[in-house]
């Protein structure tokens, strides 16, 4: 394999724009973040209404699909809801968040905002596992009722949030591990629960937990043959966030992932040397919502198999 | 030069709902009638529908579906990941595929992916889920105005007519422009009514037209020739209810939000 010349991807279409609207700046500090956030990590800041609201006019002339916010924590940034309302005169928001921090009156602008509009306002709640004894121990004591509470006032709000969770269990345990999981947010009320799994990125503080990519996890030339490279975020997105405008939502920590201070400047191949690329390879789509991830056409039948 | 186009969006082997859009279609007559893809699917007998689109001379477009069936693939390429809709979509496509013909999956691999035609002054460019790509599923809720807008002026059309979603809407752009969700006939689209829809695009006093029209079906033969074919349970509650029951994850939140499941 060529490490030294990793294979390069270039943006086919900026169809969805992330904004790093609360830095790094979060109130838990998951072991498993892969930009270790935590209420201290103020290496990356907010975004204000004015900056989301230049971008959004620099990204409707570009055409962008839909809009996706993430930090930190969200709704640490005191002007959040009101980016949301104002994205959603744009296109369909989605906003990930952990669900501990919410004010009953920001739910009820978002709610009426939503329904306004016609586009879509989803809801990402990280959860990690079915109990306070699998999520505490990552995300710390007692975030698991406060999360769980927060989907319920989701619920009653009239929302559908998508419930996220890093996959830290065996992929031999993902139909019990998925029926439990369904089964705690049922007892909880939420009775459709929509659900997306992510894998873990051995980067950040996951780094520190599980020793990181080794250095044949890189994605080569050869991999990329008859690969459906939407598979990839960087295809289709990039990321805003207080620097400027870097390649994709996890590699912000990476010096090589600032691309430009324009939307437009950032249309430009990036090379996937990265471990973390490796994992958005060998699973596509980690990041876009179920409605709007593509298919893979002519992905690799495993990525074990491809990296032979 | 064209001045009324019939659409067709999904089929997904309804041919009595097929049947009843194409006699309305011939009463109100039309200078064409394009189908938009998925042929097969969900429904019972994938066969019974083309012989109705040979005798209406349906133009027909190649939507994933169609490519799946024809090419015999794995799976139909609308890339589930939930396993609860796997496996109503892997029963639903080996149905098809073990009962459509060796005749009318060689139609199917024929098939284009995309047309262009012209309504009056307009360009019309039919394609199945995007211009961009068959299996893209466009929302209304999901979709923003500037990328359609992009789309348009990519593809050099003034209406870009597409299904795939199985649930219809329109939007105008500027310029004259127009998105449209033609729909589809194969089953009721999540609002708790029985029937299906078809488009008409016409060309009236200068402007496009577009009129979304509803088709009532014989809905009893249709979940008898579904029971006795053993097609689930979930499926024929569909028909009945008018409700989606099953491949619910690829919904966004507004248009899911519409109905109970």
């Amino acid at each position: 394999m060529n490490v030294e010349h990793p294979p390069s991807v270039s943006l086919a279409s900026l169809d969805q724009l992330w904004f790093q609207v609360a830095g790094t700046l979060c109130n838990l500090t998951c072991h498993h973040c892969f930009i270790s956030c935590s209420p201290h990590n103020r290496s990356f800041g907010f975004l204000t209404l004015k900056t989301v609201k230049q971008r959004l006019e620099e990204a409707r002339t570009l055409g962008v699909k839909e809009y996706y916010f993430t930090g930190g924590e969200p709704f640490l940034n005191p002007e959040m809801t009101a980016i949301l309302v104002e994205t959603l005169r744009y296109g369909p928001a989605t906003v990930l968040t952990n669900g501990t921090v919410w004010k009953d009156a920001w739910l009820k602008t978002l709610t009426q905002a939503e329904q306004a509009s016609e586009y879509s306002l989803e809801f990402r709640v990280s959860i990690d596992g079915f109990s306070a004894q699998t999520n505490d121990p990552i995300r710390g004591a007692g975030t698991f009722d406060r999360a769980l509470q927060g989907i319920q006032r989701l619920v009653e709000a009239g929302f559908l949030p998508i419930i996220t969770a890093t996959r830290t269990w065996p992929e031999s345990r993902e139909i019990e591990v998925l029926q439990a999981f369904r089964q705690t947010l049922v007892d909880a009320g939420y009775h459709r629960a929509r659900l997306k799994i992510l894998p873990s990125l051995k980067i950040g503080a996951e780094e520190q937990r599980t020793g990181g990519y080794g250095s044949l996890d890189r994605v080569t030339t050869a991999m990329l043959e008859n690969y459906d490279h939407s598979q990839l975020i960087c295809h289709q997105s990039r990321i805003v966030t207080d620097r400027g405008v870097h390649v994709c939502p996890i590699l912000i920590d990476a010096p090589d992932s600032l691309l430009s201070q324009s939307l437009e400047g950032a249309a430009v191949d990036f090379p996937l040397r990265h471990g973390a690329c490796y994992t958005c390879y060998q699973y596509g789509s980690i990041c876009a919502n179920p409605s709007t991830a593509f298919a893979s056409q002519t992905g690799p039948t495993s990525a074990s198999q491809s990296h032979t | 030069m064209h001045h009324r186009i019939a659409c067709l969006g999904g089929i997904y082997s309804n041919h009595l709902a097929l049947e009843q859009a194409l006699l309305d279609i011939a009463r109100r007559g039309a200078d064409q009638i394009i189908c938009l893809g998925d042929l097969g699917a969900f429904g019972p007998h994938p066969d019974r529908v083309f012989p109705l689109l040979a005798e209406y001379e349906v133009t027909c477009l190649q939507g994933n579906y169609d490519d799946s069936i024809g090419n015999a693939l794995d799976d139909c390429q609308c890339g589930y990941t939930d396993p609860q809709d796997n496996h109503f979509a892997q029963i639903s496509y080996d149905y098809t595929l073990a009962n459509t013909s060796d005749t009318n999956r060689r139609f199917l691999r024929q098939l284009p992916s995309q047309l262009r035609m012209e309504l009056g002054p307009l360009r019309i460019l039919f394609c199945h889920g995007s211009p961009r790509r068959v299996n893209e599923f466009l929302w209304q809720s999901t979709t923003s105005t500037a990328f359609l807008e992009r789309l348009a002026i990519e593809h050099e059309a003034d209406v870009l007519a597409a299904t795939h979603t199985g649930i219809k809407w329109h939007r105008p752009l500027q310029h004259g422009r127009h998105f449209v969700n033609v729909g589809c006939l194969g089953r009721p689209e999540n609002d708790g009514n029985q029937n299906v829809w078809y488009t008409m695009l016409e060309m009236r006093e200068r402007q496009l037209q577009v009129e979304f029209v509803p088709v009532e079906y014989n809905i009893r033969q249709l979940v008898h020739e579904m029971r006795q074919e053993q097609l689930p349970s979930e499926f024929i509650e569909t028909i009945l209810s008018g409700w989606w029951t099953t491949c619910l994850e690829i919904l966004p939140s507004k248009e899911r939000l519409r109905g109970p499941h």
